[in-house]
């Protein structure tokens, strides 16, 4: 049985812990706030995008010519998966479920009998997969320092991802992070970025047929494949970020409220055993008066 | 009442304008253009230069740095990076040049074999330069 000053301290101690999660699940309110603001400010430029690339794709398709971002190198045999995770723990299922992903992802491949090569963003990621694919990882990112995400991180990612393509070390290439759904709920998503696929909407090849293009067709294509691997990435990031933020926030609210409970549960201990002191002595001093 | 049409200026972080405009003068790799209303439908890519944007209030300029414009019923442009012109200042500006200047370097260091992309280096320098000519910022002519 504890004693009264045990049970304090740990009424306290839990107390302050509270107060440091509440405290951190604020922050990751405000920073939330702010992640999907910037996601939603980048969406038109997405949409845009792909609505461009997907008839610009299609009207190029089944030609020869048709760039390698797009056609793909021919062959499936090396595979690079970029795996997108937060910098920082203490948010829930967050990093692992991603590493999960990435990692169930790299074991069919690795059945199949392709070659699998790994490329992290973020620590926490590294970290997981670093225990199982340590000879597979062939680069890591580092965005710690980074206060706001901007189209510059993307784009230097975009910039390693496209040097390895052309240096040809490999085939196909996948981001792996997590879609913002709620502040409850973030998606682990696997998104193909080389060879590029654009969705074509219905119709939309039709309407492509009209425009002059300036310079061709292709030239365009070969300017804006790049990008488009870019803003992909720009946009998970954006996505990620949101996410990490969101699921941040759950933890802690959770942890908030356990600590709530926990605190709830001692303070009764502490008044039941507050009692039973005070019950003894007052038996002591009866007893000690009955004997007189 | 002149006509008008629905303009649209994004950049990747962030839409810049969305308003009806009159006509816009875009930077086009191949060589400037003017979009009015009921132009022909038209994909371009865009290069480093001030975009003129006419609107009933006025007129405004944008420093864009590369991108590409969708010519439709309406207009869009895609810009990789895009500023209004009032916002660049020459600390900015001179970070853009210094990026374009390296790019050249780099480009003229790494591949003699390769002379278009030294070429092109060179000309967004240039481009980044006739920018800062054009709304008055010191491009402090960087050698080539």
């Amino acid at each position: 049985m504890p004693s009264l000053k045990d049970l304090k301290n740990r009424i306290e101690s839990v107390k302050s812990t509270r107060k440091i999660t509440k405290a951190m699940q604020m922050v990751a309110a405000a920073k939330l706030r702010r992640a999907q603001d910037a996601a939603e400010q980048a969406r038109p430029y997405a949409a845009r995008f792909n609505a461009v690339m997907a008839s610009l794709a299609a009207s190029v398709a089944g030609s020869d010519t048709a760039p390698r971002l797009l056609a793909g190198s021919g062959k499936d045999d090396v595979h690079l998966l970029v795996v997108m995770t937060a910098e920082r723990g203490l948010c829930g299922g967050f990093n692992s479920s991603i590493v999960k992903l990435a990692k169930a992802h790299a074991e069919k491949l690795l059945e199949a009998g392709k070659q699998v090569k790994v490329l992290t963003v973020g620590k926490k990621g590294r970290e997981q997969l670093k225990r199982e694919f340590d000879n597979l990882m062939v680069g890591h990112v580092d965005l710690s320092e980074v206060k706001r995400l901007g189209y510059n991180n993307a784009q230097d990612i975009a910039k390693d991802v496209l040097g390895r393509f052309d240096a040809n070390e490999f085939d196909v290439a996948t981001i792996f992070f997590n879609r913002f759904q709620s502040v409850i709920s973030q998606i682990p998503t696997a998104q193909q970025i080389i060879p590029a696929s654009y969705e074509t909407e219905e119709g939309a090849s039709e309407a492509s047929a009209l425009y002059d293009y300036e310079p061709d067709e292709e030239a365009i294509l070969a300017d804006l494949l790049p990008r488009g691997v870019a803003t992909q990435i720009f946009s998970a990031l954006l996505e990620n970020a949101a996410s990490e933020q969101g699921a941040r926030m759950s933890a802690m609210d959770n942890a908030t409220r356990n600590a709530g409970d926990m605190i709830d549960k001692l303070t009764t201990e502490f008044n039941r055993s507050r009692q039973a002191v005070i019950t003894n002595e007052l038996i002591e001093i009866i007893s000690g008066a009955e004997a007189l | 009442m002149a006509e008008t049409m629905q303009f649209d200026l994004v950049s990747p972080e962030r839409s810049l304008l969305s308003e009806q405009v009159k006509a816009v003068r875009i930077p086009g790799s191949e060589g400037d253009l003017t979009v009015m209303p009921n132009h022909a439908s038209l994909i371009t890519t865009l290069r480093p230069g001030v975009m003129t944007v006419e609107t009933e209030a006025g007129v405004q300029e944008f420093v864009v740095t590369g991108g590409f414009a969708e010519v439709g019923e309406n207009l869009s442009v895609l810009a990789e990076k895009a500023l209004a012109a009032s916002d660049l200042d020459q600390a900015t500006y001179d970070a853009l040049v210094e990026e374009a200047h390296e790019a050249y370097h780099q480009a003229k260091d790494g591949s003699y074999e390769d002379v278009n992309a030294v070429d092109e280096a060179a000309k967004l320098l240039m481009d980044m330069v006739a920018i800062g000519t054009h709304i008055g910022l010191d491009p402090k002519t960087p050698s080539l």
